[in-house]
């Protein structure tokens, strides 16, 4: 029998989850009821006909577009402070304690103060997306410089490489692997991020639609707006990890 | 205390001026957040009074107990899983994107199934911070050596010793490690529900000063978290350094 390749296996691994997600979901939905729960059949149908109406697209960009901008903003900010932290040794050594205790801090209960220096709105959503977001590039990339082989920083200063050129041509190959974990920490960050600052602190977005689900108590509107968050965040952390599994292989 | 050490406290100091200073010029209004000095005097004096020692108790227990279970469920279920290697790679997907779903969505749910008590809250936190410490449980006995369970078997070590001896020392930073992410998270599942809908504790009080624009109580509040949080972290982290320097590992 010929052996099932990597992805096929993982993507059997998945399929069986999801299926008994699916299948522990019907389970409590008959053990709860109407009451707490919406099938996972009424809430397809809930969504179908969420993804009809205008207005749910309207939500829906809006989180993309604050979501957009905080995990840009995380990604080059995030590279920059890492890489010059991974340089700068003082500062590194100085700095990287304190950053790891603010990646501890229940960043949660900041967000009335995020809400008075920012008001309610797009800028708020995407403070405390990057707020989420950009600590763990930080620290993945300055951990990726780190651990560069010295022999490869060794040959680089033998070449006379300038300062950049020793980031393009040297560190960012050997660090990429380890940069791309931080990406992807920093994706699935970034996004709770944005979408809790919509639950707190916004009029739109699916954060937003989530909060009225639950104060309305519209079961179904909250499963489904769940249901789309999870498949969204689920579709593209597993096409992430994937990749990161590759680069990591590779090295 | 070392050189760095006294930058560290440098850097602090500085921010802390500076905030100080965007305050007491007022380029930093009073409305969006008082003076350091004042949120230290109001914190003192809520401490003093004693007015939110209920809804300090009451978070703290919540926390306490959403991390107790996190941990035992969490440590139990990484053995587990560890041994079945199928159940592991069905299950991996699903800790390797958890952290991206919003978990607050579900406490709706709780609320409905067990009333507006403390249940919802716990459990919320508790399904924040058991994958976690599963996810560093695998971590931590994936880097156990191998030859120190073959010398436990060659040494006839029953399987409590074997764990004890062996498996809990060299897998233990690791643990450690997904204990430090329990404590945050078992702090912002119970805050954050606490945000969302609850009758007490210090998310209720800091959510209800907020819409009063009670500053004096909304900051120091605030402050107290963050200043528990990152103590607890510090303990946890000295003690983790501790165990790596022991075993002649580098911190990571």
């Amino acid at each position: 029998m010929k052996q099932p390749t990597m992805a096929r296996r993982t993507g059997l691994h998945s399929l069986v989850l999801i299926v008994a997600l699916v299948a522990i979901w019907q389970l409590l939905y008959g053990w709860v009821g109407d009451v707490a729960l919406a099938s996972p059949l009424a809430t397809l149908r809930y969504t179908a006909t969420l993804f009809a109406s205008e207005s749910f697209a309207s939500h829906v960009l809006d989180t993309l577009r604050a979501f957009g901008i905080a995990y840009a903003l995380s990604v080059v900010m995030g590279l920059l402070v890492g890489f010059w932290l991974g340089f700068d040794r003082l500062s590194g050594d100085t700095l990287e304690p304190m950053i790891v205790s603010l990646y501890a801090i229940p960043k949660l209960t900041l967000y009335p103060i995020l809400l008075l220096a920012f008001g309610l709105g797009l800028s708020a959503k995407v403070a405390f997306g990057v707020l989420h977001g950009v600590i763990p590039i930080i620290l993945f990339t300055l951990s990726a410089v780190h651990n560069t082989k010295p022999i490869l920083m060794k040959t680089g200063r033998v070449l006379n490489l300038s300062r950049s050129q020793m980031v393009r041509w040297i560190l960012f190959p050997a660090a990429v692997p380890e940069i791309f974990t931080g990406l992807r920490v920093g994706f699935a960050l970034t996004l709770i991020g944005s979408l809790l600052a919509e639950m707190f602190a916004s009029q739109r977005g699916l954060g937003y639609l989530l909060m009225n689900g639950i104060g309305l108590h519209n079961v179904e509107l909250i499963m489904s707006v769940t249901l789309v968050i999870v498949v969204f965040a689920f579709a593209v952390s597993s096409l992430l990890l994937s990749i990161d599994r590759r680069l990591h292989r590779r090295v | 205390m070392s050189r760095l050490g006294w930058y560290r406290v440098l850097v602090v100091g500085g921010l802390v001026a500076l905030l100080e200073v965007l305050c007491l010029t007022g380029a930093i209004d009073k409305i969006t957040m008082q003076a350091p000095h004042l949120i230290v005097r109001d914190l003192s004096r809520m401490l003093v009074s004693g007015r939110m020692n209920g809804a300090i108790a009451k978070t703290l227990t919540n926390t306490v107990l959403a991390l107790l279970l996190a941990l035992g469920a969490g440590i139990v279920a990484g053995a587990l899983l560890h041994r079945v290697r199928a159940l592991r790679d069905t299950l991996d997907p699903l800790f390797a994107t958890y952290y991206a779903v919003p978990v607050f969505a579900f406490y709706p749910f709780f609320i409905v199934i067990f009333g507006l008590g403390d249940m919802p809250q716990i459990l919320i936190a508790f399904m924040l911070g058991v994958v976690a410490v599963i996810v560093n449980t695998l971590n931590g006995l994936d880097r156990v050596p191998p030859v120190l369970l073959k010398t436990a078997r060659i040494m006839q070590l029953s399987p409590v010793d074997t764990a004890l001896r062996m498996t809990l020392p060299s897998a233990g930073p690791h643990l450690l490690t997904g204990v430090k992410l329990a404590v945050a998270y078992a702090f912002i599942g119970v805050i954050g529900s606490e945000f969302i809908m609850s009758r007490g504790g210090i998310g209720y009080e800091i959510s209800f000063a907020y819409a009063n624009f009670d500053n004096a109580t909304m900051y120091p509040l605030i402050v107290l978290i963050l200043l528990a949080s990152i103590a607890i972290n510090g303990v946890l982290s000295r003690w983790e350094r501790k165990l790596l320097l022991r075993r002649g590992m580098r911190s990571p």
